[in-house]
């Protein structure tokens, strides 16, 4: 089994090529759903041989999938797939010229992410998540605009600053592991328990390896770059960024966390990460109270469950099958969320929520998809985003956090407060009738057909459904008239098959534990969970 | 006769590392800022060689060699040539050279007292020089904090860079092989790709300052 090892790796690579020297537009538009199809088929045919007992290695131990790396080159596979899938209806203003870069780069970054999981080296590993800074560096300010200009420089400057923090922590912990007789980088030799290494240099590198990738992964107080890379970033490419990037940074956070806890106790990174996850749950809900930029909505969210996962990952082995099942369930929910938001753009030409109104009345195709996916989101139940927070708060009062996750809670209900607002605010309602409202109705009552000139009137009118009596104002300025009948728009506006297999994937995950719950199990195990 | 040399080369070569990451701090101008970045590059290779040398592994002269041509020409030839192309604007930064300078020497009594906790257990000479390691990473923090210009900002990352490499080599004797020749193309193409969006930053604004970057908030 062990060639499907260097299958998400290879073909991903050549498809990268390819999309570079084919002129079809067409045939280059499919690889990137190609490389994601050989990254989720290799995925899936590791978690077959673990399930099996084997752990296929190969190049001399170099690449290793054990429980773990193959569930998250599965995580890797499957929200690349809906991504670059659910992202094919997405033309974007994209000049022809840059067009086969951009497909190249998905592969690219596809592949690095690929070796970051199943490589068995941090440095290797290192060297990978930063290669994926590289490639999406240029699909951030893809659509070269100031703002994109100003997202990617951010990008770029935080994401490599905080993964050479990371480095010098790599470093540290290569010295540390000199006392084992030979230095080495192996995720496998250094996670054993009783190794003779040195506390102090385990202290600090592990602490400036998880701040680097805490960088990575968005947790606040190093969380600026996000919001400005996903909101600048194309659809698709924030899809993968918030479903893929954070969560192999958390993977990363994940190993060295164990390495840690074997030499010095989970104490010292379980006030970092609680402290981090905390404040990135802060964060999120003081921004998201007053947000107006749905995408931007949809970046503070990932911030918000990163930080939940954080503290998942603080609580230790009780909770870490719910932070894995959770990774799966916010990548695959925001990658959807991320695609329908791509579309709403194209089809409404604005990224504001107030110029987006009754979206369920004009545009049923994106709408329907869109609510419930924020439900999953939100942390509805059947989705499996409900079952990683429970699992998450019950396992953190049974190991005695009881403080943590119970100010996480009251975080969470003002963010899910929020989040619940702002999608009805885009949603529910009736729409303004455009034509002859403009000519006839006052200014004030005119959210989405005020001319871009009046900005007052359009913020004045954002603040009234803003205090939550949306539902009763929106009657009256909404009169329906004759003279502009609303046809609805039920086109999905691109492909549809991917957004619902990933939504109802969510949906029956968390239910299924034969093999999920096996694999998940196993897969906290080799971080020294449940034994 | 070599080990009675080693400990003042590895003295001189971190010495020179510590002295160009100062004046690089002190100096406006952002080509002599280059110049003082190519300096420092082959200082770095110079301190590889030696322990190279010193624990007679082939393998680490190669690395030295590897960083002669990446950190010594490569980048600060990328980085000069973005630089001649352009008007010679020279950086106002946040700070005047006193406090600079003075705030350089802080950052080094820092680290040497982290250094002195964290490496208790090694005496060795080249373990003695690592704080001067932690002092440049320290000190090419401070040129991104206060530099203004998108070229000093580089220069910073680069300084950090140095020296994560500089405590990589004294305190393990470096990373292995095929990892640097990663991470030495990580950083080479990132130093690439700000360089590109400091040009389409000349095309969209007329210059290259930071500051004008706040479009983008909540």
């Amino acid at each position: 089994m062990s060639f499907a090892l260097w299958t998400p790796l290879a073909i991903p690579a050549v498809l990268a090529l390819l999309s570079l020297v084919v002129p079809s537009p067409a045939l280059r538009r499919l690889s990137p759903v190609a490389s994601s199809v050989a990254v989720l088929v290799s995925g899936l045919l590791l978690v077959s041989a673990v399930l099996a007992d084997q752990v296929p290695t190969l190049a001399g131990g170099l690449l290793r999938a054990d429980a773990l790396s193959a569930y998250m080159l599965t995580v890797v596979g499957a929200v690349g797939l809906v991504s670059t899938w659910g992202g094919l209806g997405h033309a974007g203003n994209v000049p022809a010229r840059f067009a086969g870069s951009y497909d190249a780069l998905i592969s690219v970054f596809l592949a690095a992410m690929s070796l970051a999981v199943i490589a068995d080296n941090i440095g290797l590993m290192w060297a990978a998540v930063e290669a994926t800074t590289i490639a999406t560096a240029f699909l951030v300010g893809h659509h070269r605009t100031p703002r994109s200009l100003e997202a990617a420089w951010k990008y770029v400057i935080l994401g490599s600053v905080g993964v050479a923090i990371a480095l010098l922590g790599i470093v540290l912990i290569y010295a540390a592991s000199r006392g084992t007789g030979e230095a080495t980088l192996s995720w496998l030799v250094l996670s054993q328990a009783g190794l003779p290494l040195d506390p102090a240099l385990i202290r600090a590198g592990g602490a400036l390896a998880v701040l680097g990738f805490a960088t990575k992964a968005g947790l606040a107080p190093m969380h600026s770059w996000l919001p400005d890379a996903h909101s600048q970033a194309p659809a698709p490419v924030s899809g993968l960024m918030s479903g893929v990037l954070l969560a192999v940074a958390l993977y990363a956070i994940l190993r060295i966390q164990t390495i840690t806890d074997a030499v010095i106790g989970p104490d010292f990174l379980r006030i970092m990460l609680s402290v981090g996850g905390l404040l990135s749950l802060f964060v999120a809900a003081a921004l998201l109270i007053r947000q107006r930029d749905f995408k931007r909505m949809l970046a503070y969210s990932s911030i918000e469950h990163m930080g939940m996962m954080a503290i998942g990952a603080a609580i230790g082995a009780a909770a870490l099958p719910a932070v894995l099942l959770y990774v799966l369930g916010h990548g695959l929910t925001k990658a959807t969320l991320f695609v329908i938001s791509g579309r709403i753009l194209e089809v409404e030409g604005t990224p504001k929520i107030d110029d987006v109104r009754a979206l369920l009345v004009r545009r049923p195709g994106l709408a329907v998809l869109w609510l419930i996916a924020m439900a999953a989101l939100i942390g509805f139940p059947p989705f499996s985003i409900f079952f990683s927070e429970v699992g998450i708060i019950v396992a953190g009062y049974a190991t005695g956090m009881g403080v943590v996750v119970g100010i996480a809670l009251v975080l969470l209900l003002v963010i899910f407060a929020s989040l619940t607002r702002l999608t009805v605010a885009m949603t529910i309602g009736a729409p303004v009738a455009q034509t002859s409202a403009s000519v006839a109705a006052p200014a004030a009552v005119l959210p989405s057909a005020a001319a871009p000139g009046i900005d007052v009137t359009g913020a004045m009118t954002g603040v009234v459904p803003a205090a939550g009596v949306g539902a009763s104002v929106t009657p009256v300025d909404a009169e329906p008239r004759p003279e502009a009948p609303i046809v609805p728009d039920r086109s999905g506006h691109g492909p549809m098959l991917p957004l619902i297999l990933a939504l109802g994937t969510t949906a029956v995950v968390a239910f299924i534990a034969e093999p999920v719950g096996t694999l998940l199990t196993r897969a906290a195990e080799v971080l020294g969970g449940i034994q | 006769m070599f080990t009675t040399v080693y400990p003042q080369l590895i003295g001189l070569c971190t010495g020179a590392l510590l002295l160009t990451s100062a004046l690089m701090v002190w100096r406006h101008s952002l080509l002599a800022s280059i110049r003082l970045l190519s300096v420092q590059g082959f200082a770095l290779a110079a301190l590889v060689a030696v322990i190279g040398v010193e624990e007679g592994e082939l393998e680490v002269i190669l690395v030295a060699v590897l960083v002669l041509l990446v950190k010594g020409m490569a980048l600060p030839w990328v980085l000069a040539r973005e630089t001649h192309a352009t008007t010679r604007t020279d950086e106002a930064p946040r700070l005047n050279p006193t406090a600079a300078l003075l705030t350089v020497a802080l950052l080094t009594i820092l680290s040497y007292v982290v250094a002195s906790r964290l490496l208790t257990g090694d005496t060795s000479i080249s373990a003695h020089a690592a704080p001067i390691g932690l002092a440049m990473v320290l000190i090419g923090f401070l040129l991104l904090v206060t530099r203004r210009q998108a070229g000093s900002q580089l220069i910073g990352f680069l300084v950090l860079d140095n020296g994560i490499a500089t405590v990589a080599f004294l305190t393990s004797g470096g990373v292995p092989l095929f990892l640097e020749l990663g991470i030495s193309l990580d950083v080479l193409l990132v130093v690439v790709i700000l360089y590109v969006f400091a040009g389409r930053m000349r095309n969209k604004f007329g210059n290259t300052e930071i500051d004008q970057l706040r479009k983008l908030h909540d």
